[in-house]
């Protein structure tokens, strides 16, 4: 099980109060958890990452046990810590304004 | 018993203000997602509980979300734009060619004859449609495909297609309008186009007459004559009697011709409405002093509306989306601010009284009369 930390404003979307929980197939990567995000809340489709390319949106960031996991390959298997479920999996909204 | 709903879109949510037919006693409803950027709210002319809303934000992409209870209660639904087949280019600012890349959803245009058909007019420019209430939206790409596609530009705020007119009368006659690209009609349900701009004049083009590249912010009709379109240019409001095949200018005595928003009377087909604006690079109105601009006569000879609007120290903008009547016996006329206000005349002008003072910036103001 894989706890998923969403913004604020994708927890509004997804109608959920907290951390989201997954089950995701061995081994997981950033790109099998979104699979999962969006399987399980359609409405987080095109959020996080564009629909078609699948690329992440410039301003959403993922990080896991304090790495910035942004610009690893999608297809990386995450830490043993997030797949165990004692590390969350965080979907940042970046900071951006003044 | 008769009333209004004013949907308004705001930079950090959408609102919803309500009243009776006397229009001087207003329930406000929201923040509807909050936090978000609402382009537009529009609702359906078939199904006035029917409402659709265009969410969006830098950080988490577009939204289109629904209401089927006059705004009380919404739901998300299709929010997947790809333009159609190949991509291609367009003109960035430095002139080179640029790749299309849907940015968000500007305008949200009901059908007038179908509950479930709505359309889209998206940054970068381009036009969707959706038959099924908004579930998946399709390309009409015909628009796109036109031969000028790729001498497009972007204005300063992006290159987006902001105004979508359907016509009441002529079966399959829509317009458009892109910045800054011009206006463009269709006479088949939206599969081909082709540019209406003859008479439009931008000295900020190498070419002033070409026939695309002009910034036009809106274009308006009244229902009951749809062949007899107004347009606030960049520079220059701009009437056409001929369904947009030539246009004149009909500024005549406005303080200054620098605008976003036209609109109808919904009774008077030559009565019709602009807000001035300074300039292109001041974008409050002239003198500090928010005035409506009224012509009874089509164009050329302007009224000044000033009563119950700031007269001193008001550097507001009112942009495009932001006016819009109502069809009350007595024509209501609506505009929002940047400031957050929203003003209402509830007798066509003559009088004006803000609605709310606070909201966050208003980037469009729609009207339902409700029966």
């Amino acid at each position: 099980m894989i706890r998923v930390a969403l913004p604020a404003h994708l927890r509004h979307l997804a109608k959920v109060g907290g951390e989201v929980e997954l089950e995701v197939p061995d081994p997981a990567t950033v790109g099998s958890v979104l699979d999962a995000l969006e399987a399980k809340f359609p409405v987080l489709r095109g959020t996080i990452r564009d629909h078609v390319t699948k690329s992440r949106r410039p301003f959403i960031r993922f990080f896991a046990c304090e790495q910035d996991l942004s610009h690893d390959p999608v297809d990386a298997p995450l830490d043993v810590a997030v797949t165990s479920g004692r590390e969350p999996f965080l979907v940042i909204g970046a900071i951006a304004g003044g | 018993m008769s009333g209004v709903r004013v949907l308004v879109g705001t930079k950090k949510g959408a609102f919803i203000l309500t009243s009776d037919a006397k229009r001087e006693h207003w329930n406000v409803s929201g923040p509807h997602f909050a936090g978000w950027e609402i382009y537009h709210v529009k609702g359906s002319p078939v199904d006035p509980n029917r409402i659709y809303t265009s969410q969006s934000s830098g950080w988490f992409g577009q939204l289109i979300q629904q209401s089927n209870d006059g705004g009380k209660s919404w739901e998300p639904v299709g929010n997947e734009f790809v333009y159609d087949g190949i991509t291609g280019t367009h003109q960035w600012y430095d002139g080179t060619p640029h790749p299309w890349e849907f940015k968000r959803v500007w305008h949200i245009e009901p059908s007038l004859t179908e509950a479930d058909t709505v359309y889209a007019g998206v940054e970068d420019a381009a036009l969707f449609r959706s038959t099924d209430g908004g579930k998946s939206w399709k390309e009409l790409s015909g628009l796109r495909g036109h031969g000028s596609g790729p001498h497009w530009a972007p204005g300063a705020g992006g290159m987006c297609l902001h105004t979508v007119v359907l016509d009441p009368i002529t079966r399959g006659r829509m317009y458009v309008a892109i910045s800054a690209a011009g206006t463009f009609r269709s006479d088949d349900d939206g599969q081909s186009w082709r540019a209406v701009n003859k008479g439009l004049h931008s000295e900020t083009m190498p070419d002033p007459d070409a026939e695309v590249g002009h910034c036009v912010h809106r274009i308006a009709l009244h229902p009951s004559r749809p062949n007899v379109l107004f347009m606030q240019k960049h520079w220059d409001v701009m009437r056409s009697d001929d369904a947009g095949e030539s246009w004149r200018e009909i500024s005549g005595n406005l303080p200054c011709d620098f605008g976003f928003p036209i609109d109808v009377h919904a009774h008077e087909p030559e009565t019709i409405y602009v807000v001035p604006i300074k300039s292109d690079s001041e974008h409050y109105p002239p003198e500090g002093k928010l005035r409506v601009y009224r012509s009874r006569t089509g164009g050329n000879e302007w009224e000044a509306l000033t009563k119950g609007l700031p007269q001193k120290d008001c550097y507001v903008n009112v942009l495009r989306e932001a006016m819009a009547v109502d069809s009350l016996d007595s024509c209501g006329i609506y505009f929002g601010t940047t400031g957050g206000q929203v003003y209402c005349s509830p007798d066509a002008g003559d009088n004006w009284a803000p609605i709310v003072r606070d909201l966050p910036s208003v980037m469009s103001v729609e009207v339902q009369t409700l029966r």
